[in-house]
């Protein structure tokens, strides 16, 4: 046999023994389509066999492909990029295409789609619409009426690398929903803005292209259903995909806040 | 039936539809953008690496203008690419960066004073100009001259994809998502909108709209692995093709990326290398540097994946059950660099792999990365045959890209496309009404109609899952980086069959509301589509040119196949696509075909090559005190909306 052969063989071999040793993942997973009249919820258990590093992402198309076709769910980037895959994985509310299954000692894994959002189907909600709401109601944009107008030949405005590298770290957030599915607030009242729409704030707030003014921002969330109406319980820092800096950053909004209405 | 009017429909919510959506709203036409997705998770989002645009503030960017992107861009498509595309690419991207960072785009930027970085392997240290801190900053990226690619640490398409869609929500622009364009509406060589599907309830819905504009990325999901979004399954350039009447543009012409993760094929960016990122073989290694002595790891995209293919085949590469790969090591950038500039990779590591990229070498391996063909399009983004059908961003072959693109040049032409493209069909808007008999639009959503009952009510057939998967497979063995006539003619028999056997989907699930098994089963016939034109279209192309690697045909055949390709699909019946090819004038370009600079020459010239070259050098000795500006409007006079036509400023040079 030639060196090429002896490597696939061995590559075969390896592969057959990796999967001798796997072990078999046991999903339960809501089922609900709301299109379909006089369906109702019900869990649903389905086994898998695992692969190294295989990810929720991963096993769920193969329950998709070979075992259910209707499961519903969504996947985008699967990378961590993009936010559309969150839903709530053993209890807690997380990325699922970044899940290793490896991470669940037990092979047990439950997942349910992320609550208060609308439910398309299974593990799908309807995250877009909450996020242009959110994108609408704290004006997501730069405020500026020479925006427009910028002579776009001239050397553009220079912008001290600090504060540059202080928007784009507020600017992570990917819109996934972890932090208003973690959030004991919003889940009691529906019109609290949360932690995704007072990052989104905060980054304008440190952006000097925004000529926002402190008392323009306390009209959008200087209430109850802005930054006084956070409880801190901070499930929102707890489960935030990015990392990012819910607490100082509410800490901050809020200071600024009571600042506004005074002066 | 169901119908929404409109001025301008643009199918597909990433950078390039959002950007052309702007341009018409603003214009005063009335826009809707239609998205499988929530708009802010397109792929656009991922592009971690950076957009090019010839700032040169960074001093490593000194001296960079619009020429020597326009240089770097036509060597880097191979000679493939139009030249008056690129042209009208390089002068505009200045600008559209600066209208991002207008719009909110926390761009990286230059501080003065000293700074550590790693150039081929060694810690350097470089002196940022004081007139140009706080100016947007940039990178160093395959296959160009100078640091062009302006980034926001590793998040850049990420922020542009933010800053864009918010524009998008201030001008009020609706977007409908979860819908999935999937025919076209067509009345004697006029586009007059789209059947869409809603992927909730399952309705068909039709778009009428006087300008249609085509946005919806690549088709690299054609591969088995691909470093794509999972939704990059190009059905807005298959539902073109699909009317018989558009022609598709080099579909062969598809980019591996060298440094995708082994085995899911997650991508690790260019901007690893860019930054001083090594990479290594079994041994430990460094390879690279006795394959392209001079560009090393920062050649261009298509060779550097070459490159390692080849070392691979050599027995150098590192075993594992996934097949071989090789090392991509960034630990020598240190740990605060990477958890800065490239926190992306060390998250995807630290997720994907249980490694730490400061501490552990990455394993990676070539992985389908971009797709250089689409819908092809003249200057306008219109469609050469089509009439008010436009396409922008991946999807589109507008072709600046020919054979091969180049790295941060993706995310800038979606953006300057955009730019272009959008006020041209904001001009279309102007000038045409929407004029199309019902019983078009009838005929166009009942076929639509007639095809999703046939696969509901079929009792028995193929499972659309099985012939996806088949399909990729068959695109990953045989038409991959390397390519060869055996391989590529077996590659077309078997998807002739795959395409037959599409014919006969049959569902498990057989309900027409949300069902994501008729997602697949309306999708995979039109993907094998465009998989037959790649494959038949590298079977055709006997030539060796970017990314299209013959083994059996290892030159560059400019004599012969100085060409675009054109594949048409015109008999619904039909088993494979209709090939046609349009030449690439050498006469009229501004820079005649060369040599890349990487490994032995080997090109078959074409005969008028010297006369052009002999012809440019003509017109500069005649214009001696021609500046770069006039020398080019007389070899490569460009046609460009008004308001893109200023020189850009520089700092230390003004408008120099
Ligand atoms: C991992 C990765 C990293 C990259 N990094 C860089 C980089 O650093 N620099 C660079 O220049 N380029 C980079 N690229 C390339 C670049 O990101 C893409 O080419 C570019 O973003 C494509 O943008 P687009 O607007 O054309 O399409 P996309 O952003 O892919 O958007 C497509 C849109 O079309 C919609 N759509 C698709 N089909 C339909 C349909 N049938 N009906 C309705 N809607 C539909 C989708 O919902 C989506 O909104 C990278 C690519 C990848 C994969
Ligand atoms: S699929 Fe994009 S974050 Fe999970």
């Amino acid at each position: 046999m030639c060196g090429q052969a002896v490597k696939e063989k061995q590559e075969t071999q390896d592969k057959q023994d990796i999967q001798e040793r796997a072990r078999t993942l046991t999903f339960e997973i809501l089922r609900y389509n709301p299109q379909v009249k006089g369906e109702t919820p019900k869990m649903k258990t389905y086994q898998v066999k695992e692969a190294p590093g295989m990810t929720i992402f991963i096993a769920l198309n193969e329950i998709r492909e070979y075992q259910d076709p209707s499961l519903q769910f969504d996947f985008v980037c699967r990378a961590g990029i993009c936010g559309s895959c969150g839903m709530v994985i053993n209890g807690a509310p997380g990325l699922a295409c970044r899940t290793l299954t490896a991470n669940y000692p037990d092979g047990v894994i439950k997942l349910l789609p992320l609550p208060g959002f609308e439910l398309i189907g299974d593990l799908s909600v309807n995250t877009g619409k909450v996020f242009r709401a959110m994108s609408e109601r704290v004006e997501s944009w730069i405020h500026d009426k020479h925006a427009d107008n910028v002579d776009l030949d001239k050397l553009e405005e220079t912008m001290d690398p600090d504060t540059a590298d202080e928007i784009y770290e507020l600017e992570r957030c990917v819109e996934c929903g972890v932090c208003l599915a973690a959030c004991a607030t919003k889940r009691m009242r529906d019109d609290f803005l949360g932690a995704a729409g007072f990052m989104r704030l905060a980054r304008y707030a440190v952006d000097p292209r925004d000529k926002r003014s402190d008392e323009e921002f306390y009209d959008i969330i200087g209430d109850d259903d802005g930054v006084f109406g956070c409880m801190t319980l901070l499930g929102c820092e707890d489960y935030c995909p990015k990392d990012l800096p819910h607490q100082t950053r509410i800490a901050y909004l809020r200071r600024k806040m009571a600042f506004a209405k005074r002066s | 039936m169901k119908i929404i009017y409109t001025d301008s429909l643009v199918i597909g919510g990433g950078l390039a539809g959002l950007r052309v959506a702007i341009a018409s709203k603003q214009r005063g036409y009335d826009t809707i953008v239609l998205s499988q997705i929530p708009a802010k998770r397109s792929h656009s989002a991922a592009a971690q690496g950076g957009m090019q645009a010839s700032l040169g503030a960074c001093i490593k960017g000194e001296g960079d203008n619009e020429d020597v992107h326009f240089a770097d861009t036509v060597k880097g498509s191979d000679w493939g690419c139009d030249q008056d595309v690129a042209r009208m690419f390089v002068n505009t991207a200045p600008k559209a960066i600066r209208q991002l960072c207008a719009w909110g785009v926390p761009w990286s930027r230059v501080r003065k004073g000293d700074r550590q970085v790693i150039i081929n392997g060694e810690k350097v240290t470089i002196t940022e100009k004081n007139e140009a801190h706080g100016l947007i900053s940039s990178r160093d990226f395959g296959g160009t001259k100078k640091w062009r690619t302006c980034y926001t640490s590793d998040g850049t398409g990420h922020t542009m994809l933010y800053a864009m869609d918010n524009k998008a929500i201030q001008l009020d622009i609706p977007v409908h998502e979860r819908k999935e364009a999937i025919a076209l509406i067509q009345e004697e060589g006029v586009c007059y909108g789209a059947i869409v599907r809603d992927l909730v309830t399952g309705d068909l819905i039709a778009y009428m709209a006087k300008a249609t504009t085509i946005a919806t990325g690549g088709y690299g999901r054609l591969y088995a692995v691909s470093t794509n979004a999972v939704i990059s399954e190009g059905i807005g350039a298959a539902i073109a093709l699909e009317t018989g009447v558009a022609p598709l543009g080099n579909m062969e012409a598809v980019q591996f990326h060298p440094t995708a993760i082994v085995p899911v094929g997650i991508l690790t960016t260019e901007g690893c290398r860019g930054d001083g990122g090594l990479l290594l073989d079994k041994d430990g290694h460094r390879f690279m540097p006795e394959y392209e002595p001079e560009k090393k790891e920062l050649a261009s995209r298509d060779v550097v994946s070459r490159r390692m293919t080849e070392h691979m085949r050599k027995g150098k590469g590192v075993s594992s059950p996934y097949g071989d790969h090789l090392w991509l090591d960034i630990t020598l950038l240190g740990r605060e660099h990477i958890e800065k500039n490239l926190r992306e990779v060390k998250e995807i590591c630290d997720y994907f792999l249980g490694i730490d990229a400061a501490e552990e070498y990455i394993p990676v391996r070539p992985t389908q990365h971009y797709s250089m063909g689409g819908i092809r399009t003249k200057h306008t983004g219109e469609s050469t045959e089509l009439a008010g059908l436009f396409s922008a961003g991946e999807a589109a072959c507008w072709d600046m890209h020919g054979f091969n693109r180049l790295g941060g040049n993706s995310v800038a032409e979606t953006v300057v496309a955009g730019m272009i493209v959008g006020e041209y069909v904001a001009d279309y808007c102007k000038e045409n009404c929407l004029n199309v008999s019902t019983k078009t639009v009838d005929r166009a959503m009942k076929k639509q109609e007639n095809m999703i009952a046939d696969l509901i009510n079929r009792d028995a057939g193929e499972n659309p899952f099985e012939l996806k998967k088949e399909m990729q497979q068959i695109m990953m063995d045989k038409v991959g980086i390397f390519r060869n006539g055996d391989d590529l003619t077996k590659a077309v028999d078997e998807l002739k069959v795959l395409n037959r056997r599409a014919k006969n989907i049959a569902l498990r699930n057989r309900i027409s509301s949300s069902n994501p098994e008729l997602v697949e089963a309306i999708r995979v016939p039109k993907m094998i589509k465009l998989a037959q034109c790649v494959a038949y279209g590298a079977q055709l192309r006997t030539e060796s040119r970017g990314a299209h690697a013959r083994e059996d045909y290892p030159e560059r055949n400019d004599r012969d196949w100085l060409n675009r390709t054109l594949a048409t699909w015109k008999e619904e019946d039909a088993d494979l696509p209709e090939m046609n090819y349009e030449p690439l004038d050498v006469m009229k370009m501004e820079m005649p075909p060369a040599s890349r600079g990487y490994g032995v020459d080997n090109i078959v010239p074409h005969p008028d090559t010297e006369k052009r070259v002999e012809e440019i050098e003509t017109v500069k000795q005649e214009n001696p005190d021609a500046d770069r500006f006039e020398i080019q409007e007389v070899i490569n006079p460009i046609d460009i909306p008004a308001k893109f036509t200023g020189r850009n400023e520089r700092v230390g040079r003004g408008f120099k």
